[in-house]
């Protein structure tokens, strides 16, 4: 019984984490169609971002939820107007200017951080369940997952702005004609992408150490979560990240962390054969 | 400005041809050392050190008036935790810089990725780290801590402590494996069972579903050879989960590039390890090495294990090098065999002349308050593990690194 509740908590946590890392790559890639290849380090960032205000003397919440986001943001606005604007509706354009970008973000990071591993203590400590000890941070990446994926949902499906956005996404042109810029529409969204990468490298970072490079180890999940989500941005993003983030679990469990990785990535390849337009791409059709 | 194609070119091949120039033109009458450590990256922690304890043994050297009359030169490159960088410096250190010894590597898989080039071109080689065991070449000199010498002092004191039951986390390449089976043999040899054993990519970060794992085995000890910056997460997420009071934690490898003084006190207080150095140990040579390093590295106390092992490395080849009266690779080889002994930082530390692995002191320790505190010393510890496949005296053709069955 003790057991179940761990391994549950475990999925769970493999579910979230799957979630986050992915949440900030389904805007940018998924609505705006810009293959980001520096979601990594957008992630990154947030993650040096949140370790720089905490030696500061930051309280590590607000550096994670709340300084991460904005100045992952707001890189990602400058990043925006000075390469991604002109790139629009360019698919492959877009994949090699931010792979540049990528090696200029680890470049920098390796300036000023240090080619080396820093890391901060988790804030929350575990707790016991019956004979079995479970890290509480588990539950606070399950929490930041779940009231992102309601405050996407909410913003984007209820809010006048929501609606505003997935117009332009859909139809920028028909947008313009009723008086909204897309440019701008735009810009406000990859400003919210970016953020979400930043706020998913602020909340992992504490549970692992960073190094510049640290953001390879996202960016093939991420990608691979999003696609495999298809078309729906939230729906998908849930359906896509919990199958994944079952079958590592299970594998994880069952073998070794090693071949929990090697089974999501066969899980994906089988899925998108089957699915090749993602899982939102033949259920669930037409959800958020 | 703009560049044309050919102009392009021109440029281009000046600037490989430059490349291609001998990096430094050398004065004929200095002793070249050459380094290739992971100044940078995520075995950096191992690596910085390791450099500095060079520099600083080389600079006392040199202040002593040099080996034969001559002062040493370093040339040392970073490899930038690359296991691919270590084949190409090794190449260059030897064939293009021609140094006349090498002291280098820091993992495993990195000696063996250079050993066999320093075998061919018969370019002395030390690797001064603590590892597996078992390699036996006469052409390299090891001082590091082995399991014979670790291993087996730190099981029965873990196991004694908590309790029969053991879990393994090992790194998964050469180290790791060689290492885990050893400890498996040692647990056994103590009356105690293996439960489960699990191997991690030096790249893996999260420990949440292992550290669920072990719990649904239940071992008494935990030990834990992992390796580099990433799995220093799970000393971390192991403390977070809150087991550190519920399973004891041993580690074959933790502390040897200061990650006591990473991790928090509570994080890190009661973790169990066997090594040759600590920073605590009291003696009038630690002190005085302790200070030596100081003043060479601006108020730095940044010394570990590997790096007292490198600068131990780099006084025994210097010995070796007086011995000899000579820098040819064979007579100092010679000098060496004869059981060389220096008196470093860690205590005395003897050349093996049959593995040309090293006698050492092994201190049983406990991390307290982000140091290691000196539970008990076993005195002059000799490398059986590698002696009882190794003789070079018998065999001195002998060139591979031999493995414990199970």
């Amino acid at each position: 019984m003790d057991l179940s509740f761990v391994i549950l908590v475990e999925i769970f946590y493999a579910v979230a984490s799957l979630a986050l890392i992915s949440a900030g790559l389904a805007v940018v890639f998924g609505m705006m169609k810009v293959i980001n290849l520096a979601h990594g380090e957008f992630m990154m960032m947030g993650g040096y971002a949140t370790i720089t205000a905490v030696q500061l003397g930051v309280n590590v919440f607000v550096a994670m939820l709340i300084i991460a986001p904005l100045i992952v943001g707001l890189i990602g606005l400058v990043v925006e107007r000075l390469v991604i604007r002109h790139l629009y509706g360019r698919l492959v354009d877009t994949m090699l200017a931010t792979w540049g970008l990528s090696l200029f973000f680890i470049g920098m990071a390796t300036m000023i951080f240090g080619n080396t591993t820093t890391s901060i203590t988790t804030p929350i400590t575990g707790f016991a369940v019956g004979d079995y000890q479970i890290n509480g941070y588990n539950f606070f990446i399950f929490f930041v997952s779940a009231v992102l994926l309601i405050s996407m949902y909410v913003l984007l499906k209820t809010t006048r702005l929501g609606l505003i956005a997935r117009g332009t996404m859909q139809r920028s042109d028909i947008a313009a004609a009723l008086g909204y810029s897309p440019d701008r529409i735009y810009m406000a969204t990859f400003f919210c992408g970016s953020a979400l990468s930043g706020l998913a490298g602020a909340v992992l970072a504490p549970l692992v150490g960073l190094v510049p490079t640290s953001g390879g180890a996202y960016i093939a999940k991420a990608f691979i979560t999003v696609i495999a989500g298809g078309p729906s941005l939230i729906v998908g993003l849930i359906s896509s990240s919990s199958l994944f983030g079952v079958v590592n679990q299970i594998f994880t469990f069952g073998i070794s962390p090693v071949f929990g990785d090697v089974a999501l990535l066969i899980a994906a390849v089988i899925l998108l054969r089957l699915l090749p337009q993602g899982v939102t791409g033949k259920f669930f059709k037409g959800k958020m | 400005m703009t560049i044309s194609r050919r102009k392009f070119v021109a440029a281009g091949a000046a600037l490989t041809g430059s490349m291609l120039l001998p990096r430094v033109v050398m004065a004929a009458d200095t002793i070249k050392l050459g380094s290739v450590l992971d100044t940078s990256g995520i075995f950096d922690a191992y690596g910085k050190p390791m450099d500095m304890a060079m520099r600083l043994a080389v600079d006392q050297i040199n202040a002593d008036g040099g080996l034969l009359g001559k002062q040493v030169e370093v040339v040392s490159y970073d490899t930038q935790s690359d296991m691919a960088l270590y084949s190409q410096y090794a190449q260059q250190l030897t064939r293009q810089d021609k140094v006349d010894v090498v002291h280098g590597g820091i993992l495993s898989a990195s000696r063996e990725a250079i050993r066999q080039t320093m075998h061919k071109t018969k370019t002395l080689y030390f690797y001064n780290v603590l590892y597996e065991g078992g390699v036996c070449d006469r052409n390299i000199f090891i001082n590091g801590v082995t399991p014979a010498q670790q291993v087996e002092a730190l099981v029965p004191y873990a196991m004694g402590k908590s309790g029969k039951k053991v879990y393994i986390l090992a790194a998964d390449y050469n180290y790791g494996h060689i290492t885990a089976k050893w400890i498996q043999k040692f647990v056994a040899d103590n009356g105690g069972e293996t439960v489960g054993v699990d191997f991690f990519p030096l790249d893996v970060a999260d420990f949440g579903s292992t550290i669920a794992k072990i719990q649904t085995v239940g071992p008494d000890l935990v030990i834990a050879p992992l390796v580099g910056g990433a799995h220093l997460s799970f000393f971390r997420q192991w403390a977070a989960a809150g087991m550190k009071d519920k399973i004891a934690l041993a580690s074959t490898t933790l502390g040897v590039g200061n990650e006591h003084k990473v991790l928090t006190a509570e994080e890190g207080n009661g973790i169990m390890v066997a090594y040759n150095y600590s920073q605590e140990l009291d003696t009038p040579a630690n002190n005085a090495f302790k200070k030596s390093w100081a003043d060479a590295n601006g108020g730095d106390q940044s010394m570990h294990e590997i790096a007292v092992s490198n600068y131990q490395g780099v006084l025994t080849w210097a010995e070796g090098v007086r011995k000899a009266g000579s820098l040819d690779r064979d007579a100092v080889i010679e000098a060496l065999e004869t059981g060389v002994s220096i008196d470093g930082p860690a205590g005395k530390i003897t050349v093996d002349p049959k593995t040309h692995h090293a006698v050492l002191d092994v201190h049983l320790m406990e991390f307290q308050d982000q140091g290691m505190r000196v539970v008990e010393t076993l005195p002059q510890r000799q490398p059986i593990d590698t002696q009882a496949v190794c003789d070079l005296q018998a065999n001195p053709n002998d060139n591979k690194q031999y493995e414990i069955e199970i």
